[in-house]
């Protein structure tokens, strides 16, 4: 496996006065280039701590986390692995910094030192693929929650990273800017090749992905596909995940005798599912 | 409430002084003041006068708007004006106490107030034209050959202060005013009272906006490093500041106006 990010055995410790605390603990894990991964879990599972770990914000307290074969602990390399690994955060005005759009999509690449040319186009290409490029001029303010949070996908997309990092990226939006928002990803996803790792609560935006990580306290729970993560309803419902509806159907189903496959994700396959079981039970 | 304070006092229009580069209009400004400050008779006041009212014809901002400003430090142009009153020297026309009026004194005054005047005109025109961005990036540019005393770093941070702090206005008058509603809600009289009262009842409002201020500005640095900030050092500029054959003429036009304030002084 081509791995763009590898962690491996890390452990990250918060301390505080006396009590340390481990928010990962000894934690391994590949990234696949090009992969669309989420990470799963509740609040205070260590999936932030990680994410944070992943373009070297964080150091590991042991163990190392290597991006394209650099160390994150390498100070000489620091931009380097941001360059890399792009990271987006919860709360989009906490990371616009300008009052301009495309001035503030023009944030990263201007600190790389770029022609003021090549700035240009990596601003425009960026605006273009979060599908923003109408708004290059507006003030952020006055946009909604899901129209800001893809202008600081563009604003670390200007840099060309190959790989992005999202911390919860929708827990403040809408229903309309969560769909807005995931539907920009697997398309960078796809289009461009970018390797995505959305951390996140909702379980339906993992629905697409190619493999899903649920993490509880500090460590990997289950690693695997979506559908195969999906059907374990006890294991999700014990770290206090919400499970989708279908699954959930689907499950109370089986537990009463009915012969259904609890890997039907969409309301769709569901359907099918439940009409076949009730077929071969008349 | 809140919602009607507007920072920085841009009027959108495409007159040529809004399309005159940022840091000559800085730069005119105060070349400008000082020779407004230099003409002493009435015929040099009054090529001041008549180059400030073309400026803001030109501008095509609104004189409402101008006279707003006005407003604003009437009592400073009186006060000013009253002091000078009895500074000067010439005939007395009224006496009382150790003071006197003379013609001198009238004189004086008045070209006093009309300077000050035309000094709040000409640096709204440069407000009401100029974005606070490009405002910013004027000074930063303006700045720059400190770095030769050994400043860069202090004058790419101020500009950064700029930026960040006007990015962040219309942010955080949203997060008081819902701060305000939430106390409201639970009570709280913003109002009424005493002004010791209203002082003290801004206290659970400033109180959780400044920590969550705090909080903001954790995270904007980390977002900040994430996007390869490491300070001025290497940094370039997408957009680049061009001097146009019109800034050449506006230059031109003002650099006569000096002129001919001097030479009237000379001449009467």
């Amino acid at each position: 496996m081509d791995s763009i990010i590898s962690v491996r055995n890390v452990t990250y410790e918060y301390r505080e006065e006396e009590t340390v605390y481990a928010a990962v603990k000894d934690l391994s894990l590949e990234i696949e280039r090009g992969s669309f991964t989420v990470i799963l879990g509740h609040n205070g599972s260590g999936k932030s701590t990680l994410a944070k770990m992943l373009n070297g914000l964080n150091k590991p307290t042991s163990g190392d986390v290597l991006v394209d074969g650099i160390n994150t602990k390498d100070e000489s390399t620091e931009i380097e692995v941001k360059r890399k690994v792009g990271m987006v955060f919860q709360n989009p005005d906490n990371q616009i910094i300008a009052s301009i759009v495309e001035e503030d999509v023009a944030f990263g690449p201007e600190n790389l030192g770029l022609e003021p040319s090549e700035i240009r186009r990596r601003v425009d290409n960026a605006l273009k693929a979060v599908d923003m490029y109408d708004f290059r001029e507006s003030t952020p303010h006055r946009l909604s929650g899901g129209q800001k949070q893809r202008i600081a996908i563009a604003g670390i997309m200007a840099m060309e990273p190959e790989c992005l990092v999202l911390d919860e990226p929708t827990a403040m939006l809408d229903p309309k800017g969560r769909a807005e928002i995931i539907s920009t990803l697997h398309r960078l996803n796809s289009d461009k090749g970018i390797t995505i790792v959305l951390i996140t609560h909702y379980m339906e935006e993992a629905e697409n992905a190619d493999r899903v990580i649920v993490m509880n306290d500090g460590k990997i729970i289950a690693d695997n596909v979506p559908k195969v993560i999906f059907s374990d309803v006890k294991t999700l419902k014990s770290v206090g995940l919400d499970v989708p509806q279908t699954a959930e159907l689907l499950y109370s189903l089986k537990e009463n005798g009915f012969p259904v496959d609890t890997h039907a994700l969409s309301v769709k396959e569901a359907a099918a599912e439940i009409i076949k079981a009730m077929r071969s039970e008349e | 409430m809140l919602k009607d304070i507007t920072f920085g006092q841009y009027y959108e229009s495409r007159s040529l002084i809004h399309r005159t580069d940022p840091r000559l209009k800085t730069v005119l400004l105060i070349a400008l003041i000082v020779f407004i400050f230099l003409a002493k008779n009435a015929l040099s006041m009054g090529l001041s006068v008549l180059f400030v009212l073309s400026v803001m014809a030109v501008s095509k901002v609104p004189v409402k708007l101008y006279l707003k400003n006005m407003k604003a430090i009437l009592p400073v142009l009186i006060f000013t004006g009253i002091i000078n009153l009895f500074y000067g020297e010439g005939e007395t026309l009224v006496s009382f106490w150790k003071l006197e009026i003379t013609t001198g004194g009238i004189y004086r005054a008045v070209f006093m107030m009309v300077r000050i005047t035309l000094l709040i005109f000409l640096s709204s025109a440069l407000t009401y034209t100029t974005t606070p961005n490009d405002l910013t990036d004027a000074i930063e540019s303006l700045l720059s050959p400190l770095r030769f005393v050994g400043l860069k770093s202090a004058v790419h941070t101020l500009a950064m202060m700029m930026t960040i702090a006007l990015r962040f206005i219309p942010t955080l008058i949203e997060e008081a005013e819902k701060i305000m509603n939430a106390q409201k809600a639970r009570g709280a009289d913003l109002e009424n009272g005493k002004l010791t009262e209203r002082v003290k009842a801004l206290i659970p409002i400033l109180i959780p906006l400044l920590i969550s201020s705090v909080r903001r500005a954790y995270e904007l640095a980390e977002a900040m490093e994430c996007r390869c900030y490491n300070g001025g050092e290497g940094r370039t500029r997408m957009k680049q500041m061009h001097i146009k054959p019109r800034d050449f003429a506006v230059l031109a036009v003002c650099a006569v106006v000096c002129g001919g304030i001097i030479t009237l002084n000379i001449m009467f």
